[in-house]
């Protein structure tokens, strides 16, 4: 259960990163999910990303909704605020949080079902303001906490555990970000950590709606054959087609790329993504080529991951706003009210 | 009131009922929506208020942008009631489509003026009201180019009949207009062209003014003319708030509206020119009130306005607000229900969803403005409850409240009050602290702690809807589960001992007495004058929050019979009395009005009446 917590033994000689906290120091109270799920993965992919990043525990807020997914928050930064809201709306409280205070990293975990069903709407609108958050939806095409009914992202054809295969088209939350705008897009396999992590990272420090979707497989609903959300599906279909490499502030680019297939784009705070595209043709920069791509790929029954679009130029939301840098939450309330003498003022116009 | 029954009648008059009032008239205007009517008919009402008098104006306006049937009402009460009357002397019938039901509405003895411009149905007639007949339209057609111009001037031109007719002074409604068209000289010259139009017609064709009439007093110093919503703006302007999430929805839009103005002119820093406010319109309701609590939960004063409709599509948030205690304000301003029900209407029938918003046993603050001077006043006070007691509160004001023009007492703001934030540990307080557990009666009032984001490490802590120990972590111990809402139902105590208590207005002598909230204040108050005139005297409570004071439950106690007067067919508040504090039911009878207008005393009167006969024929 979530409310075991994991004993606080360091290792004397543990790693530590430049705040000198150690990786425990991210972790949080011990999984409640069950035993090789994918999520307890992504989870451990967070643990690091936040690590690497220096970021300050009580810096980041960590967003949930309903579901498995969900649960996660509360096994990551013990040490950082957590909010699991209601069902399919983490998006709006974290709009709330951010539109009160624009100073922390906010990190939300959502699922297929919390993100492309009951919280559909408020996933889109959060997209369409470019609130500035790392989204991560832990995608394994059911829903696991009600015992295994497909959901939206399930794909036509796939084949339940009981009873009839699909039939329905699937929400592909890749595609719809794009259509949408989103201003960072990646997929990646909760399987694969080396390629998860840097886009964590990279979504972490991106100013704006940063989406990973994570094909993170449901072991006890849909890891089976005939499912197409399985790991050995997934491992057998995914293909990256733009790697993404995290370089931190004042670090050095040290790999050696190929000319014409890398691509550096600067982040918030000084730090930059690199982007070694695979395939030569495919430009992540172009909302266009890339849904096409995407859409041709899906046909071809290929799960395309990597980081398939940026865009660090649109502004987020409170900057399409134009509020302050102060968070708004620390501002004195008596600096807010134009007191007496101005009511007097306003009143005068009611006479 | 003064007679002025000596007068001599207008010309066309042949009627046996005389009315002749001085400063007791209610002028109701008919006109079709989109047409400019509110302009006009705020000219009249602000002209009336200038000169001293006091008035209450009422829109009855359709949920419709063009072309359907309005009504405006002001009311010219010397004796400075605050209600809409139950009766119109002086109606201005400038729409065909509602002509015949407008002219059955003027008492005997009343005025109705119509545009004489074209032949009048003669079976349209009564001969117990004067018909006065101005050619407006023909008029304006000679003197104005363009048809939309006609069309408005057709109404300024009424403004003009009705200044002879009822001696509005034709100065104050000059200034007014010098005022309002300061920046478009051009239109003061054509508007007051308009108004002499009308002004000159009445005066040549009829004896002016009218027997019932107005007259220069000194009754509206010190106020100010303002509606319930764009006081509830400033007052959240006033109480800091810097996060409004919000969805359009009728008639709670323009509270937001007046907050943006307001923030607009207030909250912008003139250096940068960045704002100091962030105001979002979500998605639909259910997104913001998660806003809102996204908001105060990082610490910001944040808040919705909304209605009914609204109301329940938040309700799933309100119940995790209350579990997990986050704070929150909402204004609930009422309007018709159920369901859509009439969206332009007033009503006070969303008292048990607001009560007990969401599932499971969940109760939620509410405070009941009276007028748009508590309006302002309250959404203070509402951000101050919401972070002492960390919980939801809803203001529930309503549409009679919220877009009418109120004439109130100019508002003051104490500068010397400190706002409660509540209980937040600052970075110092956790640095020194052991451990902090979020849920915890440190002080035995029912309100834990709370940290915000941001602030420091040892302050984390996991919000959840879930079930939770005292210490914040996740249970499914029955006792642990216990530990927590029993603590909650501690901090309802103590809710109720911190929030506005009731007006009461006691006499031991009497026995009976009206009980009611909100809008319902200015006709009870003039009801209980009009039956302490026949002798029936009548204690008063105005109960202005959820949970009940104490002193409510005394006053119940102290009656034999407690009139409880509310806008809503199931009588809703009687409920909460009988629910919240275990009010005898059969002390408490319900005068209900529930038909989408806005109360008015003779209704209140008359049921009162009717049940005191009932109680003599037992």
């Amino acid at each position: 259960m979530s409310y075991i917590s994991k004993p606080k033994i360091q290792h004397p000689n543990a790693p530590r990163n430049k705040l000198g906290l150690t990786s425990r120091d991210y972790e949080g109270a011990v999984s409640t999910l069950c035993a090789g799920c994918g999520h307890d993965s992504v989870t451990a992919a967070i643990v690091q990303s936040v690590y690497d990043l220096n970021i300050e525990p009580h810096m980041l807020a960590k967003m949930s909704g309903i579901g498995c997914s969900s649960k996660t928050p509360a096994y990551f930064a013990s040490q950082s605020h957590g909010f699991n809201s209601v069902h399919g709306r983490m998006p709006s409280v974290t709009t709330g949080a951010n539109a009160a205070n624009r100073t922390l990293t906010y990190i939300g975990v959502s699922g297929d079902g919390d993100s492309l069903s009951i919280g559909a709407g408020q996933f889109v609108h959060a997209i369409r303001r470019n609130l500035n958050m790392c989204y991560i939806i832990e995608n394994n095409g059911v829903y696991g906490l009600t015992k295994g009914q497909f959901s939206a992202s399930a794909d036509i054809g796939s084949k339940p555990k009981k009873g009839l295969p699909n039939q329905q088209e699937p929400i592909d939350p890749v595609s719809m970000a794009l259509s949408l705008g989103c201003t960072y897009i990646a997929r990646s396999f909760s399987g694969d950590k080396e390629q998860l992590v840097p886009l964590i990272k990279g979504a972490l420090m991106h100013q704006g709606f940063a989406l990973v979707d994570v094909i993170s497989p449901c072991v006890t609903f849909n890891d089976h054959e005939g499912s197409t959300k399985s790991y050995a599906h997934t491992r057998k279909h995914y293909h990256n087609v733009v790697n993404a490499d995290f370089i931190a502030p004042a670090e050095e680019i040290k790999t050696a790329y190929d000319e014409g297939s890398a691509m550096s784009v600067e982040l918030h705070g000084g730090s930059k993504i690199v982007l070694r595209k695979v395939d030569k043709d495919y430009d992540p920069t172009s909302r266009a080529s890339s849904f096409q791509y995407l859409r041709d790929r899906f046909n071809a029954g290929e799960i395309i991951t990597g980081l398939l679009y940026i865009d660090e130029a649109r502004n987020e939301m409170h900057d399409l706003m134009g509020n302050v840098d102060t968070p708004l939450s620390q501002l004195p309330l008596e600096t807010l009210n134009p007191g007496n003498q101005e009511l007097k003022k306003i009143l005068s116009g009611y006479r | 009131m003064k007679s002025l029954t000596n007068r001599r009648e207008p010309r066309r008059r042949n009627r046996k009922v005389i009315v002749a009032k001085l400063n007791d008239v209610v002028i109701k205007i008919a006109t079709v929506n989109g047409t400019g009517s509110a302009s006009a008919n705020g000219l009249i009402m602000k002209s009336l208020f200038r000169m001293g008098i006091p008035v209450v104006g009422k829109n009855y306006f359709p949920s419709n942008i063009q072309g359907l049937p309005t009504w405006y009402e002001i009311r010219v009460t010397g004796d400075d009631y605050q209600c809409r009357s139950d009766r119109v002397d002086v109606m201005v019938a400038m729409n065909a489509q509602t002509y015949a039901r407008d002219l059955a509405e003027v008492i005997p003895g009343g005025w109705f003026i119509y545009d004489s411009t074209w032949p009048r149905n003669t079976q349209l007639s009564r001969d117990d009201i004067t018909i006065l007949g101005i050619p407006l339209s023909r008029m304006c057609n000679e003197h104005f180019d363009g048809a939309r111009a006609r069309i408005l001037m057709k109404n300024i031109a009424y403004v003009g009949a009705l200044a002879a007719f009822l001696d509005i002074n034709l100065d104050t409604i000059t200034a007014l207009l010098e005022e309002t068209f300061a920046d478009k000289k051009n239109l003061i010259a054509s508007n007051m062209e308009a108004i002499r139009l009308g002004f000159d017609y009445a005066n040549e064709n009829f004896v002016c003014p009218l027997p019932s009439k107005v007259a220069a007093m000194d009754g509206t110093k010190g106020h100010i003319i303002i509606d319930g919503n764009t006081a509830a703006g400033l007052g959240c302007l006033y109480a800091g708030a810097t996060v409004g999430a919000w969805y359009p929805i009728t008639p709670s839009t323009s509270l937001m509206d007046a907050f943006r103005a307001f923030c607009g002119k207030y909250r912008v820093d003139p250096e940068t020119g960045k704002r100091t406010y962030c105001i979002i319109q979500a998605e639909d309701e259910l997104a913001a009130i998660g806003m809102v609590l996204g908001a105060s939960w990082n610490g910001a004063r944040s808040f919705t306005s909304t209605s009914g409709p609204g109301i329940s599509l938040m309700s799933e948030f309100l119940g995790y607000a209350y579990y997990a205690e986050i704070p929150a304000v909402l204004f609930n301003v009422q309007r018709c229900g159920p369901s859509t029900g009439m969206p332009t209407r007033t009503q006070q029938s969303d008292i048990i969803s607001c009560a007990y918003a969401s599932h499971g046993d969940t109760k939620h603050v509410l405070l009941f403005p009276a007028d748009p001077g508590e309006c302002f006043t309250m959404a203070q006070t509402a951000f101050d409850l919401a972070e002492r007691l960390q919980t939801p509160v809803m203001v529930l004001s309503d549409l009679d409240i919220g877009m009418n023009d109120w004439m109130v007492p100019e508002f003051e703001f104490d500068e010397t009050k400190i706002p409660d934030r509540g209980k937040v540990l600052s970075a110092e307080e956790l640095e020194e602290m052991e451990s902090f557990h979020r849920y915890l009666d440190v002080d035995g009032d029912g309100i834990p702690y709370r940290s915000l984001p941001g602030i420091h490490p040892k302050g984390s802590y996991f919000t959840r809807g879930s079930g939770h120990t005292k210490y914040g972590a996740y249970t499914e111990e029955s006792s642990e589960y216990k530990d927590v809402v029993d603590r909650l139902l501690l901090k309802w105590e103590t809710a109720r001992s911190i929030v506005p208590e009731p007006e009461i207005e006691f006499s031991k002598f009497n026995k009976a007495a009206i009980l009611s909230f909100g809008s319902s204040h200015g006709a009870c108050q003039e009801a209980r004058d009009r039956l302490a005139a026949q002798n029936i005297a009548l204690n008063y409570c105005r109960v202005k929050s959820f949970p009940i004071s104490a002193s409510v439950k005394e006053f119940i106690e102290q009656h034999d019979v407690v009139y409880v007067v509310e806008q809503n067919r199931d009588a809703q508040f009687r409920a909460l009395l009988m629910l919240d504090c275990d009010a005898d039911p059969s002390t408490l009878v319900s005068l209900l009005h529930y038909d989408g207008m806005p109360l008015n005393a003779g209704f209140v009167v008359r049921k009162v009446l009717e049940e005191i006969a009932k109680g003599q024929a037992a």
